[in-house]
């Protein structure tokens, strides 16, 4: 059994909400797998036809949206948390979590493109 | 933080040596967890977007997918795409349930860990026979 510390080692709480997020994202996503997983074996694989019907409600899109905003917050901790332990100088591990940032942010924008781009 | 428990002082400073470490089976699949995620955030999240574009785009285009896995190196990145998935995913359930104290005993923690290796090479396994 671990005994509390007295004292808070860091301010303002920011471990254990990134450690939430980090668990409450992964719920999200482990159930939006399971749902595509069901539809795949429920119709016995899935072909264009109903790839396309099922990308063209606006229930999938905002869920397939939520999964991703889901994906990129839990990648943003998790990958911060690789720079931190492993990138010492502040310089570059600054840079590298601006990258990181960067990078999610368009996957975000690209995930709109494609869900509400219009065809 | 005092430890009354431990009678005899350990000399320090410890040095690691991380090649000749040996990490019990939990600290592998933790490792093997972090390793895999760094995976799918560097390739996974790309290309999952380029394959969810291409599918929707054109029934030529969702056809080229599968047959862009046709190309044996194509085939061996989607096997090690589907590991890194298959044992995020398993060892991800694995570090909710040890957090909701179920089975976070030594010897229970122990045997999830093998489980959790076991399992996610089998699906992968599955998942590569399916796709040769």
């Amino acid at each position: 059994m671990v005994t509390r510390p007295l004292r808070q080692a860091v301010g303002a709480h920011y471990g254990s909400k990134d450690w939430l997020v980090q668990r409450v994202t992964a719920v999200v996503m482990a159930a939006y797998t399971i749902l595509v997983l069901g539809l795949a074996l429920w119709n016995g694989g899935i072909d264009y036809a109903l790839w396309k019907a099922l990308f063209a409600r606006g229930a999938w899109k905002l869920a397939t949206f939520v999964f991703m905003l889901a994906l990129c917050w839990h990648a943003w901790i998790g990958v911060r948390d690789i720079w931190m332990d492993y990138v010492k100088p502040v310089g570059a591990r600054l840079t590298l979590e601006v990258l990181t940032v960067l990078a999610l942010a368009a996957y975000v924008g690209w995930t709109v493109q494609i869900l509400w781009g219009g065809r | 933080m005092p430890a009354p428990d431990r009678p005899v002082a350990r000399p320090r400073p410890v040095y690691l040596n991380l090649v000749r470490i040996r990490l019990p089976l939990p600290g592998i699949v933790s490792f093997l967890h972090r390793v895999s995620g760094a995976v799918l955030f560097l390739f996974g999240i790309p290309l999952l977007l380029l394959a969810v574009q291409c599918s929707l785009a054109t029934p030529d285009q969702f056809a080229s997918l599968t047959s862009a896995l046709a190309h044996p190196l194509a085939r061996l990145a989607a096997i090690g795409f589907a590991w890194a998935c298959l044992h995020h995913f398993c060892a991800g359930i694995r570090f909710l349930l040890l957090d909701l104290h179920i089975g976070d005993d030594l010897a229970p923690a122990r045997r999830s860990s093998a489980v959790v290796l076991a399992v996610s090479l089998a699906l992968t396994l599955v998942a590569g026979v399916r796709l040769w």
